[in-house]
């Protein structure tokens, strides 16, 4: 009844090539984007700021790189953890080794060195495909981690190993706040999106799926499978380059190659298989489901504060979140877009479904 | 429904009016799941059981009841970052951090420094913040690692005879493959220059569970003592590869956080004659430990699941952490009065802690950790390490507290904060200025 696309016509191309084409969901985006960019920053409390929605929005990036890759091209990698290391420490070298560095062109520098190391690593998916590229992935994550805790030049000789990320502005104006932060966070966040749906929609997004759905046949029709495969990895690395470079200077302030290990890696995959593969708006609704969730359960386990024992409890939480995985996967395998997307066609149709 | 929401506004309503009455908040973030489980689960069940015990018997701080709230951080940087933004703010204000990890108070320093609330760091790193002239928030209190490290060389020549007997001698330092690892290599390697012994520092990845290569090069070098820096799993899997070549676990070394009962359990036979460092001595043999027992425990109020842990390292560490807390908190209500008190003024009260042998035995802890003094330039205020053989089933004392050799420590600690004053670009506090 709300959501109906009667009466809309599309008279132009442009119009017919829109990203929504329905007039309900322009508004909804231009209200969320409102939401966010306007009333969040203003009306919410430091806690939910940095402490939930700039994680959120950080991992939704990197979820976001790994669906790249492994949603619309087929390739499926362990190694998301590890490009997200370099290019949190490949930004840091550029800010502390070139004083004078502007934030932003560290941060695209630092991308395009995770995505220069993505390639390197992508190379094994010309050969081989499926669960062995994943351990070629893997060997990534493991040879990456390592190297940044060998070699002390990569984190400028501190004798820790952690070391601080230094202080940040843009065009003078200081990035310390976490109403600043978040609007850092979110205004990359919000662009990188839009270009990775534009990149899915337009020909590059298409050759990948061609390959995703068959290799072979995409090569017979005449698609390049060394450069559609690199592609992906470079594009998608890039991706989980600055969303690491993000996690270590904005969520964190520090740089450890710890940070970034196998878990995480893990953590962004889990993403992806939850929000739905292949699809932008999954990575978002699978990072709030991994990212939130176990926040949100604690939380509601805080009421219970006195009356249970807080063991059984912290226990508690870890059962029901891995319930919740389960009961999902079951109810919609294709991941939370998809049931998005169901409920949509119900809306649409409601209250008269014949 | 009606009465669902009755009931949850009612519940909210003594939430609420609970924490109306003059309380001195403490955030417990602690790590209950996850990997390092076993040991978190103890050392905050000692940390609330011990705040409980002051609010039980004496009613709280000067009369200003402790009131705490736990937040899971599962030893993880951005759980850890959440948590801090959760309880900051919560129930008039966060009085002191204390989260048990190295890359969680990394990554709420700046913030700590920001807000004004003190983060103890009570026996790790960074080591170079016992200056408090640069590190205003925060506190290595008792010993940082590289207090320790000296300490351990020290350990090493009284066990040799004399630090003179060091001359010459061969050690190796086993260290985990991680920054918490490699942080004792700078500071060992000026102890062997200045001891004149020879140092061969041998990584081993993380996490740990693969050291056969390791304790082969090992049982080629023919160390006099293997100096373990080691965490969770490699504790183990070190002294089982020890057994198997042959090399005498009465010559390795530990610092504490290889000083628990599950890392010697895990080991079984193995782990037998093994030392470790510690900050804070195990048993129930201490008054505290047992007056703890009789007035919480016996109310039913106890914290540990199991009553059996009471007395383990993990858990008096915890009342340790508890006891340093509160003797700040004590020590700032001596200067702003008996009230609920900001973290700046709980700052300053962590800056003043003294606990002598005097108090010491008024608190019943007599020797069960070092004394402790803090000042404004001073936030470690001990340096003090005792060292501990695993007996097969405890851990027996082997030394008296030595003090870490502040010869080696301090010009790497000035080092350090001038490196880290510069990055910053802050000035130091005047310490005289203040009072």
């Amino acid at each position: 009844m709300f959501y109906r696309e009667s009466g809309q016509f599309k008279s132009s191309y442009a119009a017919d090539s829109a990203i929504f084409t329905i007039a309900q969901d322009r508004v909804f985006i231009a209200a969320l984007l409102a939401l966010s960019f306007v009333a969040i920053p203003g009306l919410a409390s430091d806690y939910l700021l940095s402490g939930i929605l700039i994680p959120f929005l950080i991992l939704s990036l990197a979820a976001l790189g790994l669906n790249i890759l492994t949603g619309y091209a087929g390739q499926l990698s362990l190694g998301s953890a590890a490009f997200m290391a370099v290019g949190a420490f490949a930004t840091y070298n550029f800010m502390v080794r070139l004083p004078g560095m502007p934030l932003l062109v560290a941060l695209f520098l630092g991308g395009l060195c995770a995505a220069l190391v993505g390639v390197a690593f992508g190379l094994p998916s010309l050969r081989i495909k499926g669960f062995y590229l994943a351990v070629a992935t893997l060997a990534a994550q493991f040879f990456i981690e390592w190297v940044f805790t060998k070699f002390g030049w990569f984190s400028n000789n501190s004798s820790s190993g952690v070391i601080s990320a230094p202080a940040m502005q843009i065009f003078g104006y200081p990035i310390d706040s976490p109403a600043s932060k978040y609007l850092l966070t979110l205004s990359i966040v919000a662009f990188m999106a839009l270009a990775a749906k534009n990149m899915a929609r337009a020909s590059i997004g298409r050759a990948w799926m061609a390959v995703r759905d068959m290799d072979v046949a995409a090569e017979v029709i005449g698609i390049p499978m060394l450069r559609t495969k690199l592609l992906a990895f470079a594009i998608s690395s890039f991706y989980c380059g600055v969303a690491g470079a993000l996690y270590a200077f904005v969520l964190l302030g520090t740089v450890d190659a710890q940070a970034f290990d196998l878990h995480r890696s893990f953590q962004i995959l889990f993403m992806i298989i939850i929000g739905g593969v292949g699809s932008i708006l999954g990575s978002f609704l699978g990072a709030a489901f991994i990212v939130l969730l176990p926040i949100g359960l604690n939380l509601i386990g805080q009421v219970f504060h006195g009356a249970i024992s807080t063991q059984f409890l912290a226990n508690l939480e870890m059962m029901l979140f891995g319930g919740l995985i389960i009961f999902f996967l079951i109810v919609e395998p294709h991941g939370l877009a998809r049931l998005w997307q169901i409920s949509k066609e119900k809306l649409r149709v409601w209250p008269f479904p014949h | 429904m009606k009465q669902t929401v009755i009931a949850a506004s009612l519940v909210l309503a003594t939430i609420a009016g609970s924490a109306l009455a003059a309380d001195q908040f403490i955030p417990i973030p602690s790590y209950r799941v996850g990997p390092y489980a076993s040991g978190g689960a103890k050392f905050y069940g000692g940390m609330i059981d011990y705040l409980n015990y002051v609010n039980m018997k004496e009613g709280g701080v000067g009369g200003v009841k402790l009131t705490y709230e736990e937040c899971e951080t599962e030893y993880k940087n951005d759980r850890g970052v959440e948590c801090y933004e959760r309880l900051k703010a919560k129930n008039g204000g966060a009085s002191a951090f204390n989260f048990m990890s190295t890359g969680i108070t990394y990554a709420v320093m700046d913030r700590a420094d920001k807000d004004k609330i003190p983060l103890m760091t009570m026996g790790f790193g960074r080591a170079d913040a016992q200056d408090g002239r640069a590190f205003k928030y925060t506190f290595p209190l008792i010993t940082s690692y590289w207090s320790q490290a000296t300490a351990k060389i020290q350990f090493i020549g009284q066990r040799l005879g004399g630090m003179d007997k060091l001359r010459g001698k061969k050690i190796v330092n086993l260290y985990h493959g991680s920054a918490y690892g490699k942080e004792t290599i700078a500071v060992l390697d000026a102890m062997a220059a200045k001891h004149g012994f020879e140092l061969k520092h041998i990584e081993v990845p993380a996490p740990g569970t693969e050291q056969q290569s390791q304790w082969l090069d090992i049982r080629r070098e023919r160390p006099d003592f293997v100096v373990l820096r080691s965490w969770g799993v490699m504790t183990p899997a070190a002294l089982k590869s020890a057994q198997k070549v042959g090399y005498p676990r009465e010559q390795i070394v530990s610092n504490w956080w290889g000083g628990s009962e599950e890392d010697a359990i895990a080991a079984g036979e193995a782990a037998k004659g093994y030392i470790a460092g510690s900050f804070a001595l195990d048993g129930k043999q201490f008054p505290l430990i047992q007056d703890i027992e009789k007035v919480v425990y016996g109310a039913g109020k106890g914290n540990l699941s199991d009553k059996g842990y009471m007395g383990t390292v993990n858990y008096n560490r915890g009342v340790v952490s508890g006891i340093l807390m509160v003797e700040a908190i004590r020590a700032a209500q001596k200067k702003y009065g008996a009230k609920t008190l900001t973290g700046d003024q709980i700052r300053w009260g962590m800056e003043n802690i003294n606990i002598d042998a005097k108090r010491q035995q008024a608190l019943g802890v007599t020797d069960m950790f070092p004394q402790v003094r803090t000042s404004c330039q001073n936030h470690e205020g001990s340096g003090y390490t005792r060292f501990m053989q695993w007996d097969g089933k405890d851990w027996k004392p082997v030394s008296g507290w030595i003090k870490a050799d502040t010869s080696v420590t301090l010009p790497l600690i000035k080092a350090s904060v001038e490196k880290y004053v510069q990055e910053k670009g802050i000035t130091l506090r005047d310490c005289n200025a203040e009072k």
